[in-house]
């Protein structure tokens, strides 16, 4: 499965300054895992030491978020965005 | 984005915790040496270049300005007052001013940090009561420059503090029950506070467009205040707002835009606008600038010390939308003990929310430390906020303060904005019933003692929600212009 990943700004470091790149996987954690191969460093900022989702990053598979979904183990289906947000905005 | 310096809180390492930890933003001004004072005018110089880099010209400019107008060791780059520095409120990790909102290290919001001005209480006091009716008298406190009163605004603030001894009856208080009533400011609702802060922050950082993810008050403030002060703005809401606040959003001639879907819809899209070039130079007051925005909301623990004759109240209760306004105020509240403005003494804090929208109170209730969100179903629409970014946080200072979190569902907040109506003469939009249903909640529950000092937050005007209480308002009788009929519909 393909899928595009959006990439919020305090992350593109990782990404060579780029908003958007392309990752495999089934799941939100095969992406994860994916990303991290080509972009190394970049899951330990989205990933907490046990292998969570940080408690301030959202994460949304088209229009859902993945706390409402299976978390991590939420389905990637070809074709998908995946979007990676700081849940510290808003109020 | 560059970090000043790295300091992370020892007992809680990075990514092995489950609650918040609460790391001091504000440090003391003998802690900033004449070396950090020039790794910020150095890291400032790089992040010119970066901007340059990135097109934000204005930005730039206005920082290279700033920087070579330096002339004491106090100056700083960007002239935002006392605030020197962004801290993680998580990890603790340092960053220079700018408009930046998450650590680049663990996603936690950053706050602003201070050099507050220590030492003479007294002669801060007497500077503080000097000064104008509004929250500009706090300027000292704040992140904005020092001439901040002389710049267009709408100057918000120093509304009343209602003793509402009527409703103190109705509800059994009788430590003495006051009712913050911020519907009085400009744009009638608390927002206008920080939308000020942000306000000043945007023109710091050279920015143009104003805008917001709102939940309506915010769009109204935002609007108005870009009026005044010569910015464009564009703000975003959920496109079932009331009409009140459809109104006020749009009347002051900026570009309102609805979007099909909730407020948590609405604050993904600004957030991923704000990392895309269609957002770039645009200061969104509640994402990038929502470090500085989120300190006005300090201003309510001030004005109610000051009102209350520089005391702090024993008990407060506080709405929760993002739950930014009550961490603030908790805030505001250890900032005056620190400065000596108010006697150090115990206080507790209170959250409220609608039933239909409570992850906080859902989570208090349980337990638990993480706030689950949840999809809001509620008539309160200015708490409407399933996934609240301050959420834990609000948590902790519940409970360290002994306070609690509660909720009420939407038919008592409707009877409470009456009872609130009823008693004082104050029309509460729908979160201000939401406050004064949990107060009676509490009360019952024998979780806030009616024998202690009460402060209730009426964040907003009854005008801009008719529609929560038109159902169950409207006239005694509808009669003839005579005499007869008058005394025929038995009301004389």
């Amino acid at each position: 499965m393909s899928v595009n990943v959006r990439i919020p700004t305090i992350l593109r470091t990782y990404t060579d300054g780029r908003a958007e790149v392309a990752a495999e996987g089934a799941t939100l954690a095969e992406v994860i895992a994916d990303l991290e191969k080509n972009h190394a460093g970049i899951a330990a900022r989205v990933l907490d030491d046990q292998g969570r989702l940080r408690r301030f990053v959202n994460v949304y598979v088209n229009d859902d978020d993945v706390r409402f979904e299976q978390g991590l183990e939420t389905a990637t289906p070809d074709g998908a965005g995946v979007s990676i947000i700081p849940a510290v905005a808003g109020g | 984005m560059r970090r000043v310096q790295t300091r992370r809180h020892s007992a809680h390492p990075e990514g092995q915790r489950e609650r918040p930890v609460e790391v001091p933003a504000t440090i003391l001004p003998t802690a900033r040496s004449w070396w950090g004072r020039c790794q910020f005018r150095l890291t400032a110089k790089r992040a010119v270049g970066k901007m340059r880099r990135k097109g934000l010209a204005t930005m730039a400019v206005q920082t290279v300005e700033t920087d070579a107008s330096a002339t004491d060791s106090h100056s700083l780059p960007v002239d935002l007052g006392p605030a020197t520095a962004l801290s993680c409120r998580e990890c603790g990790e340092r960053f220079e001013l700018g408009p930046i909102f998450a650590c680049s290290s663990c996603f936690g919001p950053l706050e602003v940090a201070y050099d507050l001005p220590l030492g003479d209480a007294e002669a801060l006091r007497k500077q503080i009561e000097a000064g104008p009716d509004n929250i500009w008298r706090y300027a000292p406190l704040l992140p904005v420059p020092a001439d901040v009163a002389s710049k267009p605004s709408l100057n918000p603030g120093f509304t009343k503090l209602v003793k509402a001894d009527n409703l103190a009856r109705e509800l059994g208080v009788t430590g003495g029950l006051y009712v913050k009533d911020d519907s009085g400011n400009p744009t009638h609702s608390f927002k206008d506070r920080v939308v000020a802060i942000a306000v000043e922050a945007a023109r710091a950082f050279g920015f143009t467009t104003l805008s917001c993810s709102s939940t309506g008050n915010l769009a109204g403030a935002v609007g108005a205040a870009a009026a005044r002060a010569g910015f464009r703005s564009c703000v975003f809401i959920p496109h079932d707002l009331e009409q009140g606040k459809v109104v006020m959003a749009s009347v002051y001639g900026g570009d309102l835009v609805g979007i099909e879907g909730n407020y948590d819809d609405v604050n993904r899209f600004c957030s991923e606008l704000i990392g895309d070039p269609l957002g770039e130079g645009w200061g969104f007051v509640n994402v990038n600038l929502r470090p500085y925005y989120g300190e006005g909301s300090k201003t309510l623990a001030y004005e109610i010390c000051e009102q209350l004759g520089w005391e702090i109240p024993d008990q407060l209760v506080i709405p929760i939308a993002s739950g930014s306004q009550l961490t603030k105020i908790d805030k505001g509240l250890k900032e005056l003990i620190a400065l000596g403005l108010v006697e150090d003494k115990p206080y507790k804090i209170f959250g409220a929310q609608a039933e239909g929208c409570s992850p906080v109170s859902t989570a208090f209730k349980a337990g638990h430390d993480v706030v689950r969100p949840q999809k809001p179903n509620t008539i309160a629409k200015s708490l409407a906020i399933g996934n609240p970014a301050d959420g834990p946080y609000v948590l902790d200072i519940a409970r360290r303060t002994g306070g609690a979190v509660e909720d009420v569902d939407d038919e008592q907040v409707v009877e409470s904005i009456k009872l609130l109506a009823e008693t004082e003469g104050i029309f509460a939009e729908t979160a201000g019933g939401v406050t004064v249903g949990v107060t009676r909640k509490l009360i019952e529950a024998g979780l806030l003692d009616p024998a202690l000092t009460t402060v209730v937050l009426n964040t907003g005007d009854g005008l801009k929600t008719l529609e929560a209480v038109a159902p169950t308002t409207g006239q005694s009788a509808v009669i003839r212009p005579n005499l007869d009929s008058f005394r025929e519909a038995g009301l004389a």
